[in-house]
């Protein structure tokens, strides 16, 4: 074990051997480092003012990151680069993200302006000419800017292409960074203290490790993107005694494709999960590109979501519809379960003291398998559901032959619509059918009314996702989506 | 005639002075300032009830807590325990035995660290005896309490005039509220003097009325206390008065303990505890004739105004200047209702009211529309302020610089608005789920803040020996660029390249009683009043060229970077440094007063505006009939700035502002439960607009060869607000894309905001009235 964390803040090492486990990165920045161009807009995850790059060594190169100082914690850090809008200039001259959203009058208060650097910064390490405005968008989903309307940003991200943005002092610098941090990191389990000695925070690096702390200290917090833990601490103020990180195990973090399924690592962060996905399911990739932000989606992770239990998260309605199933593991013995018996009650998960998540299995649909996925918010980017409905159904000969149909935000837990299922199963696959599935859904479910809707819209539009979804696969002209692929398109027309 | 051209002159695309700043991270807020050794940081202990008496409050456990250095309840104000900008009395700044709202700061707690600090306000024991909440319009209106007095615009007779007219309408409409979420939250940093003097350095578009209130506050002069700001992280109106007890709690912190102290509320408490944009109920009537002409207009705008009086009055006043918007109404009666609710006190927010108030206008011309069958755009058209005694406004003040005709005709024309009505009646046709919509409404707006003395401003430029400037002035800088655009206009008066200017940070010591930087004044008051500095200080260079080269005046001419004395150039910096030999005194004040305006606002007449900005735009959105949700396909934008001081700072308010406005009419609500705590209080539950929100085509183009007719600064006009009304044409364009669903012969009466789950509701609700009244009609 090492008694320490060690990371690089731009070229400078860092070898903390005392740190609160809860200790945010954009505290240690500001607070610490006195490095105060870093901004708390929401301290969330959401506005993305605090927005950093992390860069982390992966198959010999380093993969630049954006995440949120506000909710990562400081010990997350372990045997990676951190940039800051600091860090970008050189030799008193800005770097081409910067210089183009001066020239494009993209600040107005400026507040917001350092997190949209980094994710500009980000945007150029991951794409090699000038992205199209459906993906600067993307890149751009977890800023929030209240001045601009974001028209004079879109500008700078174009504009910073014909400046040579990925011909820097980063790119000529990566193979000693990785060289520097090579040096940094042992691969051995991080176990680090505060000063108090009172509270502690573990870097596992691989299964065996993790299972054996998560035995030895039941009550800790587990967490991999702390997108959802770290605001237990930055709004409810929790303080865990211990915190168990998940992002250096080994095992934790792989996905793999066999013949059959698709293989995620509970470790395994939404962006890097995405484009696999997606390969074999459109529309849940889509519904991952619609989760969070690019912030969000680099930190946090499918296993976190389905681990966690919330009602509205995004992940286990996909995976129920898809007839995924959770791997847990305690100690040496391992278990597995569908995924949908693990959701017992609100906030109850079937989950035993020192278990942990250790994988899914997505199998791949089967031929003949109609997938699809819809999110509903108030705001398509960057926002919690509604609702959201997934269907994996199987149509042959014009009879549905089987039906799994899931839901996320109608009820305590998510959760499967039997008696939708039932009213489809084995039924003709039109209008009156949709229709009765539709009026069942009213015995499936009783939503609530709350913030992101009332219970009425909610059972609403789950009916009307059906009918959507019925449309979809009976009627190939009509447009019924306005984002995604697939979405009307009328570049032409105006 | 010289080639050479200062740079940073006016009607340039001057870069924002801080551009550079803000993008490498160096641009200091006052929470990036290296804190003095010390200092205390302070946080708010706050009511968790909407309305109830305090019976007994134990913060043993707050003292005992790690770190706390001193608790303050209102007993331990030494001067006024008020924060009320209009002085009614009834804003204190921590309660006493009565909560008006979930939020209202009961006790304040200053502990070595901010962490100490937050974690202590929680440990409050506070019992309260419940009183019953008023929280919505219906529980008001039946309550009867208004926060001040109403007001009411009456022209012509316009009970008579419905009465007799042809045809009319009648309806409500609700519009919602919006918060600021300015990025940088609420701060103040408060650095104790000698004797009774202290320096606040606070994010407030309002850097004297925080003297004021401090000094209130500890009893002091104020001529104690110093207020500065350098720029601030966004405000919108949320930092007119807001900030007043953020302020004032580090403020009586410092002077107790001798100690600096510095308070900045988590993101969720600054929702929590400030006020927002007010939410309006709009009860309308409307006569007219068979062209749809309006004869007559009836409406009473009520606004949620909240538990205290803060700004709701010109508020919900200005909400009734704008209800008219661009239209001629022969008779009108108007009639404001600024309720009291136990919510969140409401307060100034970018069109402070007037939003509200053509919103409601635009209801009516829509309800037109529908009622005689004919497009929006004709009925708008129709009723244009015009000649032939079409030019007086409700308020008695003559239209005079009426473009909004023409630049409706320009936008008619550059966006292809016909053939896109007919092309998307077409696709409508055949579409199944997707519906699309198209809307072009215009823009009126008064500058000019209502209450009179307000609109002063004053100044103050120095310039040294080298030739560099020292620019101050009262006008804040919040990210509109007030900053650059006033230093353009020093740099344009001396004929010196911006880059000599120095512009410095707002300070209640430099210039004082100055006006908040709001009502989109910022640059007409405060760069007219810092060009009557220069031009002071350019008239005693003058005199001193002139006597000392003994050259008559008209040989002395600042050109770029130097003075032509007669036959001889001299450079700036030695010109300067020669009337410094001479003795000329090389600083000066400034001051401006906007001339022609006056207002009786009990006789609901007078000139209170100054002149009008205008603009329009059309928007076309399509929207998904199975979920209410819509995306904005393409927005076109004609404004006016008059003769523009910045192309580029303009237009970015102009962009900016639509899309803020876009965020406030479509997914921006502000939700509260039952027992009146909002729940919308970060940017999770608060969805103001992403970047792929943005309209998908957007065409934004700046008014040419229009200078304002009035003598205002380089003939501009003032640019901050009005742009946030051209979103109008958004709820429209909803609103239009589902009255195809029942043929656009019902007027959906889409409210705002238009979520999608409103959105959904008024589709259902139109196929429901569409279907019952075809039944009628078999």
């Amino acid at each position: 074990m090492r008694g320490e964390i060690r990371f690089l803040l731009d070229g400078a090492p860092r070898h903390l051997s005392q740190v609160d486990p809860t200790m945010t990165v954009l505290d240690y920045l500001r607070q610490v480092e006195g490095l105060v161009g870093t901004k708390e807009g929401c301290n969330e995850g959401d506005c993305g003012a605090c927005t950093v790059v992390v860069a982390r060594p992966q198959n010999g190169a380093l993969r630049y990151e954006a995440v949120n100082a506000c909710i990562q914690f400081v010990g997350t850090l372990d045997g990676c680069q951190l940039l800051t809008v600091e860090h970008l200039a050189k030799n008193g001259s800005l770097h081409p993200v910067q210089q183009a959203l001066v020239d494009c009058h993209a600040s107005q208060c400026g507040f917001c302006t350092p997190g949209f650097v980094m994710s500009l910064f980000a945007m150029t390490r991951h794409h090699e000419e000038t992205p199209d405005e459906a993906t600067i968008d993307d890149v751009l989903a977890g800023n929030l800017c209240r001045c601009t309307g974001y028209a004079p940003i879109v500008r700078a991200a174009k504009q910073t292409y014909e400046m040579g943005p990925r011909d820097d002092g980063f790119a000529r610098g990566e193979a000693a960074t990785l060289q520097s941090l090579a040096a940094l990191d042992d691969g051995e389990t991080v176990a680090v203290d505060d000063a108090q000695g009172a509270r502690h925070f573990y870097a596992p690096s691989n299964a065996d490790d993790l299972a054996e702390l998560y035995e030895r200290y039941p009550e800790a917090t587990l967490t991999a993107g702390s997108t959802d833990v770290g605001l237990w601490v930055t709004k409810e103020m929790r303080r865990p005694e211990t915190v168990i990180y998940l992002g250096k195990v080994a095992e934790l973090n792989r996905i793999e494709e066999t013949e059959d399924a698709v293989e995620i690592g509970a470790g395994v962060s939404y962006s890097e999960a995405m484009a696999v996905i997606a390969k074999h399911y459109p529309d849940m990739g889509e519904v991952i590109r619609r989760i969070g932000s690019v912030q969000i989606r680099n930190a946090g992770t499918i296993g976190g979501n389905v681990a966690n239990g919330s009602p509205i998260g995004d992940s286990p309605p996909l995976l129920i519809a898809a007839g995924a199933t959770l791997h847990l593991r305690k100690g040496a013995g391992r278990r597995s379960l569908p995924i949908e018996e693990f959701f017992l009650a609100y906030g109850k998960q079937d989950r035993e003291a020192g278990e942990f998540v250790e994988g899914i299995t997505l199998p791949l649909p089967e031929e003949a398998t109609q997938f699809r996925a819809y999110k509903i918010s108030k705001r398509f980017d960057q926002d919690i559901s509604a609702l959201l409905g997934a269907y994996s159904l199987r149509i042959e000969g014009g009879q549905v032959v089987s039906a799994r149909i899931a839901y996320g935000g109608l009820a305590a837990i998510p959760k499967r619509a039997a008696s939708a299922e039932a009213a489809l199963i084995g039924a003709a696959w039109n209008e009156t059918t949709v229709e009765r599935a539709m009026t069942a859904l009213e015995q499936d479910f009783s939503p609530i009314t709350d913030w992101r809707a009332s219970a009425g819209y909610r059972m609403q539009v789950a009916k009307n996702l059906l009918q959507r979804c019925f449309i979809e696969t009976t009627d190939h002209t009509s447009a019924t989506r306005l984002v995604g692929a697939g979405a009307l398109d009328l570049g032409g027309a105006i | 005639m010289s080639e050479a051209m200062i740079t940073g002159g006016v009607h340039r695309p001057q870069r924002h002075d801080s551009g550079h700043k803000h993008v490498s991270g160096t641009a200091a807020y006052i929470d990036d300032l290296p804190e003095p050794q010390g200092l205390l940081h302070v946080y708010l202990g706050i009511s968790s009830v909407a309305h109830a008496r305090i019976r007994d409050m134990n913060l043993d456990a707050v003292r005992a807590a790690e770190g706390v250095v001193l608790v303050l309840t209102a007993e331990d104000i030494p001067g006024v325990n008020d924060v009320s900008p209009t002085h009614r009395h009834d804003e204190p700044i921590l309660a006493e035995e009565l909560v008006e709202y979930a939020g209202q700061a009961i006790f304040a707690v200053a502990a070595k660290t901010r962490d100490q600090a937050r974690r202590a306000a929680q440990l409050a024991e506070i019992d309260y005896e419940p009183l019953e909440p008023v929280l919505d319009f219906a529980e008001a209106r039946q309550r009867g309490v208004m926060v001040t007095d109403p007001m009411t615009l009456s022209r012509g007779d316009a009970a008579k005039a419905l009465a007799e007219a042809p045809r009319r309408i009648k309806g409500q409409m609700e519009i919602g509220g919006q918060d600021h979420f300015y990025l940088e939250g609420q701060i103040a940093l408060s650095i104790p003097g000698e004797d009774d003097e202290v320096t606040v350095i606070s994010s407030t578009q309002h850097p004297t009325e925080i003297q004021g209130m401090v000094a209130g506050a500890l009893n002091v002069p104020a001529n104690a206390v110093t207020t500065e700001v350098r720029r601030m992280g966004g405000a919108f109106g949320g930092k007119e008065t807001q900030g007043n007890l953020f302020a004032v709690v580090t403020a009586l912190v410092a002077k107790k303990t001798g100690r600096a102290a510095k308070i900045r509320p988590d993101r969720d408490d600054d929702m929590i505890i400030t006020g927002k944009r007010h939410d309006f109920l709009v009860d309308y009537e409307a006569g007219f004739d068979e062209e749809g002409r309006i004869q007559a207009v009836e409406m009473t705008y009520a606004g949620r105004c909240g538990w205290s009086s803060d700004l709701s009055g010109p508020v919900t006043d200005r909400a009734l200047f704008h209800a008219d918007n661009c239209y001629y109404l022969p008779n009108a009666h108007l009639v404001s209702e600024p309720l009291k609710t136990n919510t969140v006190s409401n307060t100034a927010f970018r069109g402070f009211g007037g939003p509200q108030g053509m919103v409601g206008g635009e209801r009516l011309i829509e309800e037109i529309a529908f009622a005689t069958g004919k497009d929006p755009l004709e009925i708008r058209k129709l009723n244009l302020y015009g000649a032939g005694g079409r030019d007086v406004t409700p308020y008695h003040q003559r239209v005079e610089d009426n473009i909004a005709p023409e630049i409706i005709e320009k936008l008619e024309a550059s966006s292809d608005y016909w053939a896109r009505r007919a092309a998307i009646r077409d696709f409508n046709e055949t579409s199944r789920v997707i519906k699309r919509g198209l809307a072009l409404t215009p823009v009126k707006f008064g500058i000019s803040f209502t209450l009179t003395a307000y609109n002063q401003a004053g100044a103050l430029v120095h310039i040294y020996r080298d030739g560099s400037v020292h620019l101050n002035h009262g006008g804040t800088e919040m990210g509109q660029g007030l900053y650059t655009k006033v230093a353009q206009v020093v740099a344009q008066e001396f004929q010196v390249d911006i880059e000599r200017v120095r512009i410095t940070a707002t300070t209640t010591g430099k210039v004082p009683n100055t006006s908040a930087t709001a009502a989109s004044s910022g640059s007409d008051i405060n760069g007219m009043a810092a060009l009557s500095a220069c031009r002071a200080i350019k008239a005693r260079l003058t005199d001193f060229a002139r006597d000392k080269w003994e050259v008559p005046e008209d040989q002395i001419e600042f050109l770029p970077g130097e003075v032509r004395v007669g036959n001889q150039k001299i450079a700036f910096a030695e010109f300067i440094e020669a009337a410094y030999q001479a003795r000329v005194s090389l600083s000066s004040t400034g001051f401006y007063k906007t001339p022609k305006i006056h207002w009786d606002r009990a006789a609901g007449r007078g000139r209170p505006f100054y002149y009008f900005a205008y603009g329009a735009s059309v928007s076309e959105v399509a929207v998904d009939t199975l979920t209410g949700e819509y995306r904005v396909e393409r927005v076109d934008i004609l404004h006016d700035v008059g003769d523009s001081l910045n192309p580029a700072i303009d237009l970015g308010q102009i962009e900016g502002g639509f899309v803020q406005g876009m965020g406030w009419l479509t997914t921006e609500e502000l939700w509260w439960d039952k027992e009146g705590r909002l729940r919308t209080h970060a940017p999770s539950t608060y969805k103001i607009p992403a970047c792929g929100d943005r309209p998908r085509v957007f065409n934004v183009d700046i008014l040419q060869g229009h200078r304002n007719r009035e003598e205002t600064i380089y003939r501009s006009k003032a640019v901050g607000e009005p742009p946030l009304m051209l979103a109008i044409s958004v709820l429209h364009a909803i609103s239009d894309a589902i009255a195809s669903l029942a043929d656009h012969r019902l007027c959906p009466r889409l409210d705002a905001p238009a979520t999608p789950e409103r959105v959904l509701a008024t589709i259902e609700r139109l196929r429901r009235e569409a279907a019952a009244t075809k039944g009628r009609a078999a």
